[in-house]
């Protein structure tokens, strides 16, 4: 049972956004040339998500979905020409010990090797109110929806359950088209978890200048309206009027379909080890947003990271782990260390961050005014480690573009004798 | 090979300079320049300078 290419069924790519086609890259370029298949539930072939709540929300045009689509849709290398690309189709259980997939129409899949890539869907808030009027950003369908509802609203009033990235950035946006905008966030200033208190409430500040409005330290406890929902009402009593709402209160990992095999770990997403490996399976490796792995940049602790640098990174360390892991061989043991990095764009601010500042103990301004964010301002995150103050984090608020060499090279090749493993 | 960035859609957010230095560049005042012919030698960086471009905008064409 355990002789490479045993049913010579190839690898199967679960998830088909970045991360899939990423991996099925990677895999070709790692050697495998055998079948290849990519198993998505959404439509459309693998278009980017960050746009989303930037450019195609905000999007003049019309709502025409291969417009949209085409707007977004990654490019394919010629190395990926022959990789079966199955969409439309949702995975619905496993069998890894048997390595076999079924499907939702009911059929069954094998393979010799298996890519976790499906990464999340947005949470939903369980609360008292109608459902109608309320949405999340995620898919391309989502936003598309989004976009119908807004065309045939004069001035709406929107909210935004949620002061993260992407519900600052649609928030952002939506100011930009129009609404009237308020951000209901229970914790903190917006991007308070990463950002930190201090630089979070500048960006507050910044914002609020420019017409978002924010209610931060309260959170939503229902919705009004009868069909379709007619306001918000607050966990402090009040009640905000909104024409729709949308919900950006963080993620679920799609895991539900690896349920039920003994030995994985579903936790928070699937955990994995330093090369990818799915811990508790044989010949499987998980990417994107999905994969818990560690990263000795920070210390030995498995985590997720949502951002859109990881599904490459990701996929770059796995595909050559599957091969190997296929071949019967042991998959390269150097460490991966990963940088992390994302940006936002919300108004006049283009956020770049890199490492993982979310992770800081302390935070220090090294460069500007938070009065002046727009100006440029530089923000270094410490954590200390076993007694040691380390840099985990940088985040860059408009500096030029020419400064992130430099800005990223602090996090690349650190010493490795000082990590925790 | 041959490169073409798609301009409308370049939003300098300068990964790809970090990605294949020899061939993108951000000049002084924050905008993309770039090499539009590289040598084979460069496909490497330059796959990586295109799969690392936030907005997609780099294309590729071979020969
Ligand atoms: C609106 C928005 C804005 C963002 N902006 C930024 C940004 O500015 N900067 C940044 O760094 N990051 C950003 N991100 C995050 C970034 O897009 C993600 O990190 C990235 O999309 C992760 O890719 P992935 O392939 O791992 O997962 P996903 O993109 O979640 O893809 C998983 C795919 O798997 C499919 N799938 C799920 N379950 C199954 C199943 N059972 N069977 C078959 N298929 C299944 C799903 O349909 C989906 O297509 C943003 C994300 C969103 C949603
Ligand atoms: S990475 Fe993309 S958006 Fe950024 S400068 Fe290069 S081509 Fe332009």
């Amino acid at each position: 049972m355990s002789e490479p290419g045993a049913h010579g069924a190839g690898v199967v790519v679960v998830g088909g956004s970045l991360a899939g086609l990423r991996a099925a890259e990677q895999l070709r370029a790692a050697g495998h040339d055998g079948p290849l298949r990519v198993v998505g539930e959404e439509p459309h072939l693998p278009y980017n998500r960050p746009p989303l709540s930037k450019e195609v929300l905000g999007d003049p045009g019309d709502s025409d979905l291969e417009r949209l689509h085409g707007l977004v849709a990654f490019r394919r290398r010629a190395s990926v020409a022959d990789v079966d690309f199955v969409l439309g189709a949702r995975v619905e259980g496993s069998d890894l010990e048997a390595r076999k997939l079924r499907l939702a129409d009911g059929t069954h899949l094998g393979y010799d090797g298996l890519v976790v890539a499906t990464g999340l869907r947005p949470r939903r808030l369980d609360l008292p109110g109608p459902s109608l009027g309320r949405y999340v950003i995620r898919t391309l369908d989502d936003v598309i929806t989004l976009r119908l509802r807004l065309a045939g609203a004069t001035d709406p009033r929107v909210v935004v359950v949620g002061g993260g990235f992407i519900g600052t950035e649609t928030a952002c946006t939506l100011l930009k088209l129009g609404c009237d905008v308020t951000v209901v966030e229970p914790f903190g200033a917006p991007m308070e978890r990463v950002l930190g208190a201090d630089l979070a409430l500048a960006v507050q500040r910044h914002l609020t200048a420019q017409g978002v409005r924010f209610l931060t330290g309260v959170g939503v406890s229902g919705f009004t309206g009868e069909a379709h929902v007619a306001g918000v009402t607050l966990s402090d009593g009040r009640e905000l009027p909104a024409d729709l709402v949308v919900e950006a209160v963080g993620s679920v990992c799609n895991t539900e379909w690896l349920e039920g095999n003994p030995g994985l770990d579903l936790t928070d997403g699937v955990l994995c080890d330093d090369r990818l490996r799915v811990v508790g399976a044989s010949r499987t490796v998980a990417v994107g947003d999905i994969a818990r792995f560690p990263n000795v940049l920070v210390d030995d602790v498995p985590r997720r990271v949502e951002h859109w640098s990881i599904p490459t990174d990701t996929a770059k360390r796995a595909a050559p782990t599957l091969v190997a892991l296929l071949r019967g061989e042991e998959p390269d043991t150097t460490p991966f260390v990963p940088v992390p990095s994302f940006w936002s764009d919300q108004l006049d601010l283009r956020f770049q961050s890199f490492g993982s500042p979310g992770l800081a103990d302390e935070v220090e301004l090294a460069e500007g005014d938070l009065d002046r964010l727009a100006d440029g301002v530089l923000a270094l995150y410490h954590r200390t480690v076993a007694g040691e103050r380390r840099h985990v984090g940088t985040v860059a608020v408009n500096l030029p573009p020419k400064r992130q060499r430099e800005l990223r090279a602090a996090f690349l090749q650190p010493d490795l004798s000082k990590g925790t493993r | 090979m041959q490169i073409t960035v798609d301009m409308k859609r370049c939003q300098d957010h300068g990964q790809c300079a970090i990605a294949a230095p020899d061939v993108f560049r951000i000049n002084d005042e924050g905008r993309l320049e770039y090499e539009p012919t590289a040598d084979e030698s460069l496909r490497d960086e330059v796959e990586e300078a295109a799969d690392v471009c936030p907005v997609q905008a780099i294309a590729l064409l071979d020969g």
